[in-house]
């Protein structure tokens, strides 16, 4: 089985051709790990977005809202549990953590359900009306959280045993990030495993290819959306949990704001491919970090160049899905 | 009267009195209003009928949903604001604030829609959103030349400094403007458009060249943007990333374009009128709600956490999409059945 | 004649605005092989859509065996047994020939037996099982989507367009495997090549602009060569 292996090849070539403008090779150590980090971040917020829109040809701009409240209901979970955080045990860290990560995504599942049934149903194939609608949403849900959990800016701490960074050699690694980068890949080998190996797999990405067809051979692929929707919008709340920890502060509008770096991610990556997701997000997070030591000023704006020379080459993202 | 409104009548009793209502309230707002904050609300009114007529003649008449509107109404609020700051509140370089704003915002209009028009709708939007963005970053990143993050604060030429005529200026410009963007959705053009919003497939098999209307009618709109964008700047006196730029701008608009009526210019006025009247006096209104409802029983008490006067966007929000789903031509719609 | 196991009547189908079938009626005969015939533009490929439920009939009624089938969502159509083949083949190019075999095994794994025969009918399914199914010819696809359609027994097939682009030789091997198909199976085709057509068809139905305009056996058909150029512009010995 011929896999294209050009985009994946890009991460390390990117990293590679960082080391000359990065002397200082500790540093460099330390601002990689910080770049696959944040993309494994961004992947985890985006990749629930990629695959709805590439299986069921929805485009929910209101997918900030369901990172916004995954982060505010694990923050209600984590300030509760405020001993065990602050304890100096990686196990009592952890048990706070658990839960909080379950309710982040147990109540970003539930809004996604209630998005798909009530909000979206209707408007099924008329991307006009999907956009206005899921924009709506967005303001309306981030209106709610603030008429439930205040106005303010809720800060975050990192659980004890996680702040702080460990040398390895001269190169200081954050432990949050290693954190960051296990739970992503962990993520990641799950949602390959199952795509890849189990018939809802299967499903999906003939799914994602042509519904059509996948209907007229006998599977009712439309009960999978919901599922789908509702596993998105879970993941979408993991990653708003992780990336608050990361930025040690909740706000209603974080999700809004990493709309726009997620839309790049996605394509980027292609529109409905989860791989493709992944490589996006990491070579967003590696040149957000990057030319964030050598040139801040550009750094905002690097996500956007990276965007139009991806598509100079691939016009339709790196790993192009049946749909057009 | 039928070739100033081009044809294009309310069709409705209801409608037209309040358009003659807020055309009134508008004109003879410095005497009918007093105080600053009302003439405040009354030019911005005026201003955001323009642009929110401006992005109806995008996305209610052509079909286009971009989240590139607001950059243009930056452009044109740079484009006053540097020449008046960096070159001097003159006459002359004002004109050529607004003939630059002018040739920045063609170019980018014809690069984003030759560009993306070819593209899928949920592409072209997200492309937009980046594209916006990115200009954002641009404007809060060269602090040298727009005064980043703080944006220009600036002086006008000596006519302008009465507030009076600053804002009889600003809104006679903006009227002509509207009836202008008006003659041309009721034009020739207009109507291959809307055909083209229709059926884009039928509009090519008649032989129309949709990519070239739609382009020609993403510059008209951003022009107009632009128009709005220097009026702005220039009864503001300033300029900056968050008069202009920001995305709740953008939220802003759609909400107006919605809620007023989609594809019917009259809905610009409405929207516009009823969005900046209740962004200004209906947080008020709220306030007065909220604190009367503090003595609810205990299981009600998130009743004052909704009327809450910051919260007054989580209205707009719930009324748009309703708008959305039962009302696709919104007030205007609704009034005319 | 035989009971009919197909029988559409009066079905009208409205795309957008345009009215494409307008009131067609015919029905297909239990184990035979009903070609579908017209000119371009006829109707064909609706007609087999709006059965298959891809396209929903504005009026009339289409019948399977007893059962109305007319407003049955499409997934519930394959699960009584009818199977679709459409114009672009449907396969699913990132899946491999193997994965795109699974999905037509619903019962969850093939069956050995019938993938032997399978793979005797097209010796390339088997040279190219765990390859992705995009990296095949046009002819290797097609193959494929009829392996797909065959993988198990089914009561009815719709097939469009089977033969177009392939090679001579595909083709025969096409004609194989549906002679084999017929003896269990009804077959509705849609068909640009006459060779094909007459070797195999048993019924003839003649599409033009959304109507029915001749049915009959294939062998009256072929016999009448005035009523093919009339019918379809051309005579059977054409697209040899």
């Amino acid at each position: 089985m011929k896999t294209d292996w050009i985009p994946i090849a890009l991460v390390p070539v990117l990293a590679v051709a960082a080391l000359p403008l990065i002397p200082n090779t500790p540093t460099w150590v330390t601002l990689t790990v910080a770049g696959l980090a944040m993309g494994m971040m961004i992947f985890m917020m985006a990749s629930g977005l990629t695959l709805v829109f590439g299986l069921m040809d929805v485009m929910n701009f209101a997918h900030g809202a369901f990172i916004s409240v995954g982060a505010y209901a694990a923050a209600s979970v984590l300030i509760a549990m405020k001993g065990d955080m602050q304890a100096a045990s990686l196990a009592a860290n952890l048990s706070a953590m658990a839960p909080a990560l379950l309710a982040a995504m147990a109540l970003a599942g539930l809004l996604g359900w209630f998005f798909e049934r009530v909000v979206i149903r209707p408007v099924y194939g008329d991307h006009l009306k999907q956009i206005l609608v899921t924009m709506g949403g967005l303001i309306v849900v981030e209106q709610l959280i603030h008429v439930v959990w205040g106005p303010d800016i809720i800060p975050l701490p990192r659980p004890a045993t996680l702040t702080g960074s460990v040398l390895f050699g001269d190169a200081a690694i954050e432990r949050y990030r290693m954190l960051a980068v296990l739970v992503g890949l962990a993520v990641f080998a799950a949602m390959w495993l199952v795509l890849g190996r189990t018939k809802l797999g299967l499903l999906i990405r003939a799914g994602v290819e042509n519904t059509e067809m996948v209907e007229s051979l006998g599977y009712r692929i439309r009960r999978l959306f919901v599922g789908v929707f509702v596993a998105g919008s879970a993941l979408a709340g993991l990653g708003g949990v992780m990336w608050a920890m990361y930025q040690e502060s909740v706000s209603a509008g974080m999700g809004m704001q990493m709309m726009v770096v997620i839309f790049i991610v996605i394509i980027i990556g292609g529109l409905g491919s989860v791989g493709g997701c992944f490589v996006g997000a990491l070579l967003v997070g590696l040149m957000a970090n990057y030319i964030g030591y050598v040139a801040p000023k550009l750094a905002l704006g690097s996500n956007i160049l990276l965007m139009v020379l991806v598509l100079l080459w691939r016009p339709r993202g790196l790993y192009p899905v049946g749909k057009a | 009267m039928n070739w100033l409104l081009s044809g294009d009548y309310p069709r409705s009793r209801v409608l037209a009195a309040l358009l003659i209502l807020v055309f009134v309230g508008l004109a003879l707002a410095p005497f009918v209003f007093p105080g600053t904050r009302a003439l405040n609300v009354a030019a911005k009114v005026a201003v955001f009928i323009l642009l929110v007529a401006s992005y109806d003649l995008l996305l209610g008449y052509t079909g286009i949903v971009s989240f590139a509107h607001t950059m243009f109404f930056g452009i044109g609020g740079y484009g006053i604001g540097i020449a008046a700051a960096k070159l001097g509140p003159t006459w002359i370089n004002l004109g050529l604030g607004i003939f630059v704003s002018s040739l920045v915002t063609l170019a980018l209009a014809l690069a984003i829609g030759l560009l993306s028009l070819r593209v899928r709708a949920i592409f072209f939007a997200m492309i937009t959103l980046a594209v916006a963005s990115f200009f954002q970053i641009l404007a809060s990143q060269l602090s040298d030349f727009t005064g980043g993050e703080d944006g220009i604060n600036f002086k006008l030429p000596e006519l302008l400094q009465s507030r009076l005529v600053c804002y009889y200026g600003v809104l006679v410009i903006s009227c002509l403007l509207y009836l202008v963007l008006l003659r041309i959705v009721n034009s020739p053009f207009g109507r291959v458009l809307q055909s083209i919003r229709e059926n884009e497939f039928r509009a090519e098999a008649l032989g129309y060249r949709t990519v070239a209307y739609r382009s020609v009618a993403n510059c008209l709109g951003a022009f107009a943007a632009t128009a709005a964008g220097a009026l702005y700047a220039l009864w503001l006196r300033y300029t900056g990333p968050d008069t202009t730029l920001s995305f709740s701008i953008m939220i802003d608009l759609l909400l107006m374009v919605v809620i007023g009526g989609m594809g019917t210019m009259y809905g610009a006025v409405i929207g516009a009128t009823l969005f900046v009247v209740a962004q200004n006096y209906l947080q008020d209104l709220m306030k007065l709600a909220a604190d009367a409802t503090q003595a609810l029983p205990s299981f009600l008490q998130f009743v004052p956490g909704l009327l809450h006067p910051d919260r007054w966007l989580l209205w707009l929000g719930v009324l748009f999409i309703v708008c959305v789903y039962y009302f696709p031509a919104g007030i205007v719609g609704r009034l005319r059945r | 004649m035989p009971d009919a196991l197909l029988a559409l009547e009066a079905v009208n189908t409205h795309i957008g605005q345009y009215h494409i079938l307008q009131g067609v009626s015919f029905s297909v005969p239990q184990n035979s092989l009903t070609m579908l015939l017209g000119r371009n533009g006829a109707g064909k490929t609706t007609c087999l859509r709006t059965i298959m439920g891809l396209w929903r009939a504005s009026a009339g009624s289409v019948k399977f065996g007893e059962k109305e089938i007319t407003r049955t969502p499409t997934p519930d159509l394959a699960r009584l047994g009818i199977a679709y083949v459409p114009e672009n083949m449907g396969i699913f190019a990132g899946l491999t020939v193997r994965e795109n075999m699974l999905l037509a095994a619903r019962g969850g794994a093939l069956d050995d037996k019938r993938l032997e025969w399978i793979f005797g009918l097209f010796p390339a399914m088997k040279k190219f099982w765990g390859s992705l199914a995009g990296n095949l010819s046009g002819g290797q696809k097609q193959m494929l989507a009829i392996s797909r359609a065959i993988a198990e027994p089914r009561r009815l097939l719709l097939v469009d367009e089977p033969t177009k682009g392939l090679a001579p030789a595909i083709i025969a091997a096409m004609i194989e495997a549906f002679r084999e198909v017929k003896r269990d199976a009804t077959l509705v085709v849609v068909e640009q090549n006459f060779h094909f057509a007459r070797t195999l068809g048993d019924a003839v139905a003649v599409m033009d602009s959304g109507r029915i305009v001749h049915t009959g056996t294939m062998s009256a058909l072929a016999a009448d060569e005035a009523m093919q150029q009339r019918l379809l512009g051309l005579s059977l010995d054409a697209h040899q």
